[in-house]
């Protein structure tokens, strides 16, 4: 049994806690703990800041438009996997083994931390980047659901 | 976002509600920065209350990391307080604990 959604939203910063939370809400049938939604949220909100603070940074870009795709599979047990997909159609990233550098960033001036591929990664169980320049960015992303042990889960529905 | 504040033995206390993402950073930066150039030269020490926080993503790291930046500039040092699990994991994983402590 799996679930499937697609969201497509303007590349605007107030769309922000929109995302993270359709994605949040998406993956509740999944039965996820209060920890492991938070760290989707964390995820979500991470890739879709970074499409709106640098893939569509310059004004040259007509149609600002953010796809995020989920895809849920369970798993015959307890729990299952969340698939999240978020594409933008914007910049590309010139070195993508650079800009997944924890604290790199191209826009120290702004108060950027550089750590948004990272918290990707490390919040979710799998982390992929594909991007061309000129043409836009995939980032994939997968976490896995109730991996936690059962007398440390919360659930986020209770 | 709202900001409460209070100066109490010279210790700058500031705590932020709400969401901190690239949306609402804006304000939150506005306000605080308005504080701390109010009470700078008069705190020993500044606490940011996280305790109100409901979410948190790298934005808020460089957020947190600017207001060190410039209460050290005064060598006024800083402190975290009350993070959620959710907002201390993520505090955690980029290091921020070394920068600006949790009491």
């Amino acid at each position: 049994m799996s679930n499937y959604m697609k969201l497509e939203i303007a590349a605007k910063s107030e769309n922000e806690g929109f995302a993270r939370s359709a994605v949040a809400a998406f993956a509740l049938g999944l039965n996820p703990s209060i920890s492991e939604l938070s760290d989707i949220k964390t995820a979500v909100s991470e890739a879709v800041t970074n499409c709106v603070v640098h893939a569509y940074a310059s004004e040259r870009h007509g149609e600002r438009k953010i796809l995020i795709e989920c895809q849920t599979e369970k798993k015959q047990t307890e729990g299952g996997f969340l698939h999240i997909t978020i594409t933008d159609y914007g910049c590309g990233i010139e070195d993508v083994d650079k800009a997944v550098l924890p604290f790199f960033t191209t826009l120290s001036a702004d108060e950027r931390s550089g750590m948004g591929f990272t918290i990707m990664q490390t919040f979710m169980s799998d982390f992929s980047l594909k991007s061309e320049k000129g043409k836009g960015t995939i980032v994939k992303m997968t976490k896995e659901i109730g991996v936690e042990k059962e007398e440390v889960r919360e659930r986020a529905d209770a | 976002m709202r900001v409460e504040s209070k100066f109490l033995n010279r210790i700058l206390y500031i705590r932020p509600s709400g969401e901190i993402d690239e949306h609402n950073a804006t304000s939150a930066r506005k306000e605080v920065d308005t504080l701390a150039e109010q009470y700078v030269t008069l705190a020993q020490q500044v606490v940011f209350d996280l305790g109100e926080i409901s979410f948190m993503d790298s934005t808020g790291i460089g957020f947190l990391i600017g207001r060190y930046k410039k209460f050290h500039r005064y060598g006024v040092p800083m402190y975290i307080a009350n993070p959620s699990q959710a907002t201390d994991k993520i505090l955690t994983v980029s290091g921020v604990y070394t920068l600006i402590p949790k009491i």
